[in-house]
């Protein structure tokens, strides 16, 4: 392990293919034992990170390493030390949950003794032993997923990289999978997590956002929130609540048509906005029987914030 | 760091439990060859025989009635149905319910007794320039053994010839395709079988799961080899039952030695199934892709048509086929009772591109495997 102490280290890494830069100049450190979500649009190089830190794409320049294995040398290695669990699986439909179960531990070269105990560990963390001679294909999304992790950690990895492991099933499902990464990553597991979802990551102990192959933001929740560039000089961001029965969208309207909105969005009954701190007078004069209040900006803000700035820089440069 | 090939095994036992789960490979796999197997053995025959003929015997005389049978006899023609006009023939003709129309004049009698030249009509449908072909010739025969017959009046005959056809004396269709039937089965099933169940993987997404595991990319590799190799032996031994059970069709040679000299074989085409799993990204692809290997080892590799015969260009292509050189030993073996001391040089090529074919894929794959 460096002497950081990180587990998880990419500098400036690049990957090209062909003309094509799927991820650009990103660098971050992740700890022993961290929940790290990684955030992004499709197409923004998540899975490609992924893929580079367990050693399967080369770097086009700049490296990275995994418990201190240089991954640009070490790929076979790491393999031994990592877990991999994708939004497709993995699994053997055809094959029953403990047949999937045996051919992973077989594949990680584990067998006799150990297998049978790790087999029993697994399911009672899993709690998928009810299931055990059913077929992979014929589980709910959830238990899927249950076997597909119980698949990826047969191996007892210290790190495991989850490639938006909760695409597609049900919230419950949802909230007790992350109760099992908790009780993982309370063990000292290390979790790399890609989502789409906003709320799964401000599970996450820290988050990094990925736009068009480039890493914009780390840091934990409350950093992020407090980012200069999420909160620029000369702005506030406010929540603003209609007196009941009138219609946010045609409030939203009324408060684009305005000087000084900056952004602008719906949030159930309520509008969130950033605006330019000159403006706000004139606009509470403007929309009588709002109720105007400062807010501290939402993870979604802070992303939407930076991710326009970024495109806004983009059209400038372009003109 | 682990072996080559880390991860045979636990690949190997799943492929099989696959094969188990799943009734409908085994069924692809054992079944629809033997289906084809029989559709083909029992269809392609290119010996006519029985041809259905309509006769139109104006004559209706003893003479006249020696002749019909004499062209019944030759087993060529069979005598369905009787005629009692020319229209009436020429009808039944059209309708294709007789290929043949036979019509004697009603002075046949009479001008074969004085020898005054009797003439027979035999009309032939060309519309299959085989049946046609042979339909003429043996009705040249009759006549001509009739005529001659005629001429000696019980002096033996001067010259005769006496055809002896070696291997297949009774020039069974069977016993020429089957055993060229067994390669292109053996290849179609075995290229498809490994193709497909690698390209389902990648599909499935379970590949990309493979990839983050510690399975080298050749324990991949030959994991899926061996059970579907195993297959195929399998089959080639279900084949050569029916064959020999159902079609009658004797074993010369040693079949053992036949099973021996199939490895090669067997290696290529497996080769040639692991590179196409390579190349498609689909399952439609990957059918596609190994029914474009079927064509050539159908037409160019001397199971339907003669090498000899082929324009050069053709020759060319049917010596890069790896079908035209099992064809050549299964037949070998199966009517000539060769072996390896007649074979060898088939088998030495057979080997050649069996170790090229899995060569090429062992590199595909490793290349793949790093991306």
């Amino acid at each position: 392990m460096s002497a950081s102490g990180a587990v998880i280290s990419a500098e400036h890494l690049t990957i090209r293919f062909g003309d094509f830069t799927a991820v650009d100049d990103v660098s971050f450190s992740i700890n022993k034992g961290e929940l790290f979500g990684f955030l992004g649009p499709n197409g923004s190089g998540k899975t490609t990170i992924i893929k580079a830190l367990c050693g399967l794409i080369k770097p086009t320049s700049g490296t990275g390493s995994i418990l201190g294995m240089d991954i640009r040398e070490h790929g076979a290695d790491i393999k031994q030390h990592v877990g991999y669990m994708s939004q497709r699986f993995g699994l053997y439909e055809d094959l029953t949950v403990e047949e999937n179960l045996d051919f992973y531990a077989g594949v990680y070269g584990i067998t006799g003794a150990r297998a049978t105990a790790r087999k029993r560990e697994l399911l009672d963390l899993t709690g998928i032993a009810p299931y055990l001679t059913r077929r992979a294909g014929a589980l709910s999304g959830g238990w899927k997923q249950r076997l597909a992790l119980a698949c990826a950690i047969v191996h007892e990895p210290q790190v495991v990289f989850l490639d938006e492991p909760t695409a597609g099933i049900d919230p419950v499902a949802r909230r007790s999978l992350w109760d099992l990464f908790f009780h993982l990553s309370a063990q000292g597991v290390t979790f790399f997590v890609t989502t789409h979802y906003m709320d799964e990551a401000e599970r996450c102990g820290r988050v990094g956002y990925i736009y068009n192959s480039h890493l914009i933001a780390v840091g934990t929740i409350a950093e992020l929130q407090k980012l200069p560039r999420a909160n620029p000089e000369g702005t506030v961001r406010v929540k603003l609540e209609a007196d009941g029965h009138s219609d946010p969208s045609a409030m939203l309207d009324a408060l684009r048509a305005l000087p000084g909105v900056r952004e602008a969005t719906i949030f159930g009954r309520s509008i969130h906005a950033l605006i330019e701190t000159a403006a706000i007078e004139a606009m509470r004069a403007k929309l009588p029987g709002v109720i105007i209040e400062t807010i501290q900006p939402s993870l979604e803000d802070v992303f939407v914030t930076l991710t326009y700035q970024i495109a806004n820089a983009a059209s400038g440069a372009a003109k | 760091m682990n072996g080559l090939f880390f991860g045979v095994g636990p690949i190997c036992r799943k492929e099989f439990t696959h094969l188990v789960r799943d009734p409908g490979t085994l069924v692809f796999a054992l079944v629809l060859p033997l289906i084809q197997m029989l559709l083909f053995g029992f269809a392609v025959d290119t010996n006519v025989r029985q041809i259905p003929t309509i006769v139109y015997d104006q004559s209706r005389t003893q003479p006249s009635r020696a002749l019909l049978d004499s062209f019944a006899a030759s087993d060529v023609f069979r005598m369905s149905m009787t005629a009692t006009s020319e229209p009436q023939m020429d009808e039944a003709l059209r309708a294709a319910k007789a290929r043949v129309g036979i019509e004697i004049p009603y002075d046949y009698a009479w001008r074969v007794q004085n020898g005054s030249g009797a003439t027979v009509l035999v009309l032939v449908d060309g519309s299959d320039s085989n049946v046609a072909g042979q339909a003429v010739n043996a009705a040249n025969g009759v006549a001509l053994t009739q005529s001659i017959a005629a001429l000696l009046r019980g002096k033996p005959i001067p010259l005769e010839v006496r055809p002896m056809v070696l291997y297949n004396p009774a020039t069974r269709a069977a016993n020429f395709f089957v055993p060229g039937l067994i390669a292109v089965l053996l290849q179609v099933m075995v290229i498809l079988l490994i193709a497909l169940s690698l390209v389902r993987e990648r599909e499935r997404g379970t590949l990309e799961q493979l990839r983050m595991t510690p399975v080298a990319p050749l324990g991949l590799m030959v994991g899926k080899m061996l059970p579907y190799g195993a297959l195929a032996f399998a089959e080639l031994c279900v084949i050569l039952t029916v064959m020999r059970v159902v079609f009658q069709v004797p074993i010369h040679g040693s079949v053992l030695e036949l099973l021996l000299m199939s490895i090669p074989f067997l290696l290529t085409v497996l080769g040639i199934g692991l590179v196409i799993s390579t190349r498609a990204k689909t399952q439609a692809e990957a059918f596609q892709l190994a029914m474009g290997t079927v064509l050539p080892s159908v037409f160019l590799s001397g199971y339907i048509f003669l090498i000899d015969t082929m324009p050069l260009f053709f020759q060319g292509v049917s010596r890069i086929i790896p079908a035209t050189y099992y064809i050549q030993i299964v037949r070998g073996v199966i009517l000539r009772g060769a072996g390896f001391a007649e074979l060898w040089p088939n088998l030495l090529i057979l080997t050649l591109m069996g170790i090229a074919s899995i060569a090429f894929a062992a590199r595909l794959f490793v290349r793949q495997g790093m991306e």
